[in-house]
């Protein structure tokens, strides 16, 4: 059994918001539900399948009330939550439920207002009282894993640097960025020093806001207007210091995730023409490329170099909307949007400063949870048909 | 100071009570599995490797040495280093440095516990030797 070719992305819609302090969290899920449908040419009774993570107020059948889906219709849900990755792992589900047939159009939202709203508690977990005293954020959870790197493969501040630098490249093309400059090397580390080695321009921005997919069966999205994209593989995984005994922060559980997904799409990263790559933070993008095999383990900071990642200037065009670091991160879940922006470049909707030519293969690859504490990883492989 | 701070309470359960209870005499104990030989922490019942519930508390030297960390320089009680520590007996844990100028902590150095008092059990936290 595979998912190869039996689920397409139809709709997607970005909500164009960084600043929401006027709107309600469900209401921004409904904008962006409503959007996604819309771009694929759906109506919302159209939607069998629903998918929801740990942003949706409630959980998925507050939503889908709220939502006003047809629940006369609606015949599969899906409220896995694995943090910024969930919607990557949705994608795959929704495929799974496709290819299974327990639904044919799937709607899957994010939305959120972490700089104007109240971001809902996660519940605790085994480790909690050995661990929470300690005060692990994400900043300091991802500054342990670039400390390590740094020492095992001597990785500097010059190379995560220049991921931000290809990221502000991109950025400043896209109008609702909340970050349109360019920056070099120099600004990132003449930065503040949040949590050593990490600066303040290697972390990603807090942005109210969300974005939502509709995924359909291959027979539905030939029917439809959009530019067909589909998805080719898939892989997902989790990792932890379990016990105390798999301690190593040089590197995720994109190791596991990005294989699994290459394999079933029959592709290797040499193929891919564009990336979308999670980037809380500059360490985060590096590690995850070494990871998903576009170099070896170690080698991430000489790839990231020189303008590489830079769309039109370096082999690996990354991030091209400006990412999490300079565009949006909402709900502080950047899953969502890296597929959104692949899906664009698939469809060649990117903005033409930034656009791949021909591009005809994609990955969107994220994290959830902390790199540095524990977390999951999911890899979408897209196709253009 | 990290010092100066105040830490919560563990709220504790059964799995682990006979850990925060062996800390309020100082002791820092770890959990190792008498099936297959392992040490593992945070304390489980069953062991994660084996699956046994073989498992027994055994005080650890409460020595090791610095895997990484990462100091917090922007936080509203003050700077403070996270880090995870290599235990002697081989589990690594999370932990927090202090008693020391925190700019100066090193990978590869070693480290020992020391116990901070809450409103209920002592938390462990490491500082170096």
């Amino acid at each position: 059994m595979t998912i190869k070719g039996k689920a397409y992305i139809a709709g997607i819609f970005e909500h164009p918001t960084r600043h929401a302090p006027d709107k309600s969290t469900a209401q921004l899920h409904a904008e962006v539900a409503k959007g996604a449908i819309e771009d694929a040419g759906l109506t919302k009774d159209d939607v069998d399948g629903y998918f929801c993570a740990g942003d949706a107020p409630g959980g998925a059948w507050p939503m889908v009330d709220y939502l006003g889906l047809n629940t006369k219709k609606l015949r599969h849900v899906d409220s896995t939550e694995t943090g910024g990755c969930s919607y990557i792992i949705h994608l795959g589900h929704a495929a799974e439920a496709i290819a299974a047939g327990k639904c044919s159009i799937a709607l899957i939202t994010l939305a959120g207002k972490p700089r104007t709203g109240v971001m809902p508690p996660r519940a605790a977990g085994a480790e909690v009282d050995f661990e929470s005293a300690y005060g692990a954020t994400t900043h300091n959870a991802y500054g342990m894993c670039a400390m390590r790197h740094m020492h095992d493969y001597g990785t500097t501040s010059e190379q995560l640097a220049w991921i931000k630098v290809a990221a502000s490249h991109h950025a400043q093309y896209n109008p609702h960025a909340m970050l349109k400059d360019v920056v070099t090397v120099e600004d990132v580390l003449n930065s503040p020093m949040i949590s050593d080695p990490l600066h303040r321009m290697d972390c990603c921005v807090v942005s109210d806001g969300g974005g939502a997919l509709i995924v359909t069966t291959p027979e539905i999205a030939k029917s439809l207007k959009k530019p067909q994209v589909r998805l080719i593989g898939h892989g997902e995984a989790m990792k932890g210091p379990r016990g105390g005994k798999d301690l190593d922060l040089t590197y995720s559980a994109g190791v596991w995730s990005g294989p699994r997904a290459f394999e079933e799409a029959g592709i290797t990263p040499k193929d891919i023409k564009y990336a979308s790559i999670y980037d809380s933070f500059t360490i985060t993008v590096l590690m995850q490329l070494e990871d998903l095999g576009f170099c070896k383990k170690g080698e991430g900071g000489k790839f990231v170099a020189d303008g590489n990642l830079i769309s039109g200037v370096g082999k690996l065009p990354f991030n091209t909307d400006g990412g999490g670091l300079c565009s949006n991160h909402p709900v502080n879940r950047g899953g969502m949007t890296k597929i959104i922006e692949a899906v664009r470049q698939l469809r060649g909707e990117a903005h033409p400063k930034v656009q791949v030519k021909n591009c005809d293969l994609a990955i969107a690859h994220g994290t959830g949870g902390l790199l540095g504490v524990r977390h999951a990883a999911s890899t979408a492989i897209l196709e253009r048909v | 100071m990290s010092e100066a701070k105040k830490y919560l309470a563990p709220v504790t359960n059964p799995e682990t009570a006979p850990f925060w209870e062996a800390a309020r005499q100082g002791k820092f104990m770890i959990k190792r599995c008498t099936a297959c030989g392992e040490a593992h922490y945070f304390p489980r019942s069953i062991c994660p490797f084996c699956y046994s519930d073989k498992t027994v508390w055994e005080e650890s030297s409460g020595e090791g040495t610095i895997y990484t960390y990462s100091l917090m320089r922007k936080s509203p009680t003050g700077p403070y280093a996270i880090g995870y520590v290599t235990l002697k007996e081989g589990p690594s844990l999370q932990t927090n440095f202090v008693d020391c100028d925190l700019t100066t902590l090193k990978i590869g150095q070693k480290v020992k516990v020391v116990f901070k008092p809450t409103d209920g059990a002592p938390l462990p936290f490491f500082t170096p030797v």
